[in-house]
């Protein structure tokens, strides 16, 4: 279990107030400038150390992304933070922006002059509307201090922030995609390449980041990659903040080491599965788009992105799924194939069309109206969705129901007889 | 210059070429529906996917750059069905209805399917149904059968320059559509029809009436602007069922305007198809042999000077060879191309063709635009501009009336005022010309026409020589003709020869009764209430305005129905083929005007089209260089005169209806009655 002295977000429940003075007392601000003082080859080579891996759901190394920004030219580079959080299940993000908002702008700080940036773009989901308040406010705050704005804290680098808020399409999550949207167009994704490290937003360099990603950066800095890297397992380091939902006694945000075993985290910090961990059918481990893990492997599993990797699940946003076995299984994965569809953008062919057709599916499926051989029909259209579209909405879309053909498939074929039986009944 | 291999080829292709572009240059076939050449890339129809190694995933050719040590695999298993996949996909909501769908037979995903569609569909749900949307009287819509490739939303956006289109909703309610219930107002709204890879926009006049398989296809030119766009002539027997474009990188690139496409119906409605004499004040229908014996007898023993001539806007260079070689016989050098009226120099012939080129806009770096609205004198020229002005370091500046060209210029003026003042380096915009590599200017054919024309082409030439646009290397005055007959007519010398009458002349003299017989070459433009008594002969293909006036009516052929020469304003001669016959007892011009000359006892001295033609070259060697462009050489020209402070007023005020033949057209009228209004609020008062 992770120490509190190891902790990051020290106010993760808002038992303190957000606002810079708390910040403060909390070490954030605290003295930011040595931070940057340091310059950007050590920062860079710093968060390449401390293993750091993107927390918006893809794991990309963090240290590296920054890497891959180009040398100084005349085009201006951006930061973009991510916190578009829509992913279902997920709410870490929103937690930190409300009640920890300053740990995000030291972060947005540091990552704008390791990236050679002075703008950087808060790119917030609509709905978050009293986190984008204190966001503003917090920002307000921070160039009051003369913690950003020019000559930020001290450190003689401009670093202007702005604040945006998006129109509630859970697409504009999608980096490329939430670009487009802050350029004022609809919201779909590009084509990579060029990435956003080449030709990002207005065709500028751009490195784009998760809130918690960001966030966690002036701690590592301070600390020390290595005290960071100590935490979980190798390739798989740090800290994390878990969201734990559904059917467990106290679903909760709490942040752990990184490859704490699933089980222990359901059991220590939420209280367990609603009526005892015998009680357990699955858990859906990283976010609505990671396929679902049944009980006998949620036993063992660690939470971590290699070792989810490993069964065929992944880490994602670490938004924790519990589903007891009250849960209409078929009926829960029907519900995300919805969403997937009314979430896709539209663009590419595979996903368009292929959301839908996944979700008409799954509907029968719910009714157990449907053939048999269907269900190996609906694992091969993920399959033709999966790998052939933009960008990584046809995969969200397809796991889920691939995950619950792989664990459930018993399950969906007693519902088609049972359905074939009651069709005989009335008959 | 990146290496890759492609198939076990090798091949080595320029830098930013993409993996689509390196297969298609060794003949490997790639699927493809939203991916257009002359279109930005948004890969999002997923039909190109190609295995690349060392990639776990399929990838997007059309957006894939090729770098050095690429293998790619186009016929592979994960291609196949990757290919497939997508194929299903885009099956599963389209409703399979070729055998109503006006594009069966020409339609990519229909051809596409051939290869990677499935034999039975596997989609057991309810297919989606989607509301047809409004666009307008030219382009007919199901959108049920769209597919989503976005090339109609991409083509507005970024060849038209008039973004209407787009994409409405997500998932798979996405809907193309303008959004608002409103016609397309893009003079190039009929290409979109072209692109579209399914039958989701289709020619709205042409609905239900052929199957492509049917017609006869005819590669020809057009003749509704000066600009020579090359066309290809669809017909089913003896009727002309559409116009397409045809692909002339040096000229419309595969784009041509609605007038061009949508005009065609103008052929079938209000022709000459017989020839008419007046008797009693009445026309009525006559034999030829009636006709030619009037003609006769009005011409025998006439005075060489009361005899005149005037071509109109669409007369072909044989047909005014002819009558130029016609008058002469009768000792007549009174006869005018130019019926709009204009009396430039045209010695040299630089001064009245467009010297750059329309392929030279690609390397211009700056643009004067003089009294004229190039959208609607010619629109690919204006095209250009704007796929020029796209790729960015030029900038364009306007003299003349204001108007919307489809991207951003600046406003310089409206009278020839700005023009000296710029001669005299004042302004800005003196200064981007200075600093221009490649400057140019463009002077309309209406300004042309003005009482200053002459003065203006003049001050005009004196502009470009000042700033430097004449070189060995480059040469940047251009005139931007209206008329397809303008730069031929010229050519042949079918303009005023030594004290001849000009247009302006030839009414003059005609009102005053000073002429006897006034021969109208398919005139409609003049105003023929200042034909006075004149004995009026009009050789047309239309019942339009000169035919009302006319004594003697001599039916012609039209641009589809005759074999014929045309140069268009950039001075390059191209050959029209005959796609149909003329209506009834019509028949080609020059036959009718070589028939005439035998009965007035004049007989010309060809009797064959090659004949003619040899003639013709003779006098006009340009007419050689057929097809091809030619650099004129550069000398001073100009006449003396003053510019007035009149304002340029716009010479298009209607761009839908500007010749006899878009006049008869139904499919114009009601793109006078839906989209002038819109565009065009001066037209439509």
């Amino acid at each position: 279990m992770l120490d509190d002295k190891d902790r990051i977000f020290t106010n993760l429940y808002g038992f303190e107030s957000w606002n810079l003075g708390a910040a403060k007392k909390r070490g954030i601000w605290d003295n930011t400038a040595a931070l940057i003082l340091k310059g950007q080859p050590a920062m860079i080579e710093e968060m390449k150390n401390s293993g750091l891996r993107g927390r918006g759901g893809a794991g990309f190394p963090t240290g590296m992304k920054w890497s891959f920004m180009p040398k100084p030219s005349d085009k201006q580079h951006y930061l973009i933070v991510n916190a578009d959080e829509s992913e279902p299940g997920t709410c870490k993000d929103r937690d930190i922006l409300r009640f920890d908002p300053h740990r995000l702008l030291e972060g947005i700080l540091c990552a704008c002059f390791a990236i050679n940036a002075h703008t950087c773009y808060i790119y917030i989901r609509g709905e978050f509307y009293n986190e984008a308040s204190n966001v503003q406010k917090a920002i307000d705050e921070a160039y009051a201090a003369g913690l950003l704005g020019k000559n930020a804290a001290g450190s003689g680098w401009d670093c202007d922030v702005y604040l945006h808020r998006g129109a509630g399409a859970y697409i504009c999550g999608e980096e490329t995609a939430l670009m487009e949207s802050l350029e004022g167009k609809k919201g779909q994704p590009r084509n990579k390449p060029p990435f956003p490290a080449g030709a990002g937003l207005y065709s500028c360099p751009t490195t784009i980041n998760n809130v918690e990603t960001i966030a966690v950066a002036p701690e590592i800095l301070r600390r020390g990659a290595a005290w960071f890297a100590a935490i979980g397992r190798p390739k798989n380091s740090g800290t994390k903040v878990f969201c734990i939902s559904g059917h467990v006694a106290q679903p909760c945000n709490v942040e752990e080491a990184m490859s704490i075993p699933l089980r222990e985290l359901i059991e220590k910090h939420a209280g367990g599965v609603r009526g005892g961990w015998d009680n357990l059918l699955a858990v859906i481990p990283g976010g609505s788009s990671t396929p679902l893990l049944p009980k006998d492997i949620c036993e063992t599993v660690l939470m971590d992105f290699d070792s989810l990797r490993d069964v065929k699940s992944g880490l994602g946003t670490a938004g924790v799924i519990v589903m007891d076995k009250s849960t209409d299984i078929i009926y829960a994965i029907a519900r995300l194939s919805h969403f997937y569809m009314h979430e896709s953008c539209g663009q590419c062919t595979p996903c368009r069309e292929g959301t839908g057709w996944l979700w008409r599916v799954m509907q029968r499926m719910v009714r157990g109206q449907a053939e048999v051989a269907e269900i190996d029909t609906l694992l091969e259209v993920t399959k033709e969705i999966e790998g052939h579209t933009i960008c990584a909405h046809g995969d969200a879309s397809a796991w889920p129901i691939q995950g619950l053909i792989r664990h459930f498939k018993p399950i969906m074929i007693e519902r088609i007889e049972q359905y074939r039986k009651q069709a005989k009944r009335a008959a | 210059m990146p290496k890759l291999t492609i198939n076990g080829v090798e091949l080595e292709v320029a830098g930013g070429t993409s993996v689509l572009q390196a297969c298609e240059q060794i003949g490997v076939e790639v699927p493809r529906f939203c991916y257009h050449d002359r279109l930005s890339v948004p890969a999002n129809c997923r039909m190109c996917l190609v295995e690349i190694e060392k990639t776990p995933k399929p990838v997007a050719s059309c957006a894939m750059p090729c770098s050095d040590g690429m293998v790619v695999h186009t016929d592979s298993e994960m291609v196949h069905k990757a290919r497939k996949s997508v194929m299903e996909m885009l099956l599963i909501n389209h409703p399979l209805d070729c055998p109503i769908c006006d594009q069966g037979g020409e339609c990519d995903l229909q051809d596409q399917a051939m290869a990677y569609g499935f034999d039975r569909s596997r989609y057991a749900e309810m297919k989606r149904a989607v509301t047809d949307k409004e666009l307008g009287p030219l382009v007919k819509t199901v959108m049920t059968r769209c597919i989503h490739c976005t090339r109609c939303v991409r083509f507005v956006d970024e060849i038209a320059g008039t973004p209407e289109l787009g994409g409405l909703n997500r998932n798979e309610h996405m809907e193309i559509g303008t959004y608002v219930t409103q016609p397309l107002t893009s003079e190039l709204s009929g290409n979109i029809i072209d692109i579209c890879p399914v039958g989701a926009l289709t020619n709205k006049p042409y609905a239900f009436e052929a199957r492509p398989w049917e017609l006869q296809k005819t590669e020809t030119i057009d003749v509704m602007d000066a600009i020579g766009g090359n066309i290809r002539v669809d017909a089913r027997g003896n009727e002309v069922m559409r116009v397409l474009p045809r692909l002339n990188e040096e000229i419309n690139e595969e784009w041509i305007n609605d007038k061009t496409r949508f005009a065609c119906d103008g052929l079938k409605r209000q022709r000459l198809d017989q020839p008419y004499v007046r008797k009693g004040g009445k026309l009525q229908p006559a034999s030829w042999s009636e006709a030619f014996s009037l003609i006769a007898d009005k011409l025998r023993d006439i005075a060489p000077g009361r005899f005149a001539a005037i071509a109109g806007d669409l007369a072909d260079c044989e047909s005014m060879f002819a009558l130029k070689s016609l008058l002469k016989l009768f000792g007549s050098s009174n006869i005018d191309c130019r019926q709009d009226g204009a009396d430039y120099d045209i010695s040299v012939r630089a001064g009245y063709i467009m010297n750059s080129s329309i392929a030279g806009i690609d390397q211009a770096d700056a643009v004067l635009l003089i009294g004229t609205n190039p959208r609607h004198e010619g629109t690919s020229v204006n095209a250009r501009i704007r796929k020029r002005w796209l790729r960015g370091g030029m900038r364009v500046g306007l003299i003349g009336a204001a108007v919307d060209l489809g991207y951003p210029h600046r406003y310089l003026g409206a009278t020839p005022q700005t023009i000296q003042d710029l001669i005299d380096g004042k302004g800005e915009f003196a200064k981007i010309l200075q600093n221009a590599k490649k400057p140019m200017v463009i002077l309309g054919a209406g300004a042309l026409a003005r009482p200053d024309g002459a003065a203006l082409q003049t001050s005009v030439c004196a502009l470009a020589e000042k700033y430097n646009m004449i070189r060995d290397d480059w040469n940047g005055f251009n005139v931007l003709q209206r008329a397809a007959s303008s730069v031929g007519g010229i050519d042949i010398g079918f303009v005023p020869q030594s004290n001849g009458l000009s247009t302006k002349g030839i009414l003059q003299a005609a009102e005053t009764g000073k002429l006897d017989v006034v021969y109208l070459l398919g005139a409609d433009e003049i105003d023929m209430r200042q034909l006075g008594n004149a004995f009026v002969i009009y050789q047309g293909h239309h019942g339009d305005k000169g035919a009302h006036r006319a004594d003697v009516i001599l039916p012609g052929a039209a641009y589809t129905e005759k074999n014929a020469i045309y140069i268009n304003t950039e001075g390059r001669p191209q050959m029209a083929l005959q796609a149909v016959f003329p209506p009834g007892e019509a028949r080609e011009d020059w036959k009718i005007i070589r028939a005439l000359s035998a009965v007035v006892n004049k007989p010309l001295a060809f009797d064959t089209l090659m004949q003619l033609r040899a003639l013709m070259v003779e006098a006009a060697p340009v007419l050689a260089n057929m097809g091809h462009f030619v650099k004129a050489d550069w000398k001073s020209f100009g006449k003396p005169g003053s510019l007035t402070t009149k304002p340029f007023h716009n010479v298009i005020a209607n761009f839908y209806m500007t010749d006899p033949i878009s006049r008869a057209s139904p499919t114009m009228a009601k793109c006078v009655a839906e989209i002038v209004p819109l565009t065009m609020p001066e037209a439509a008062e």
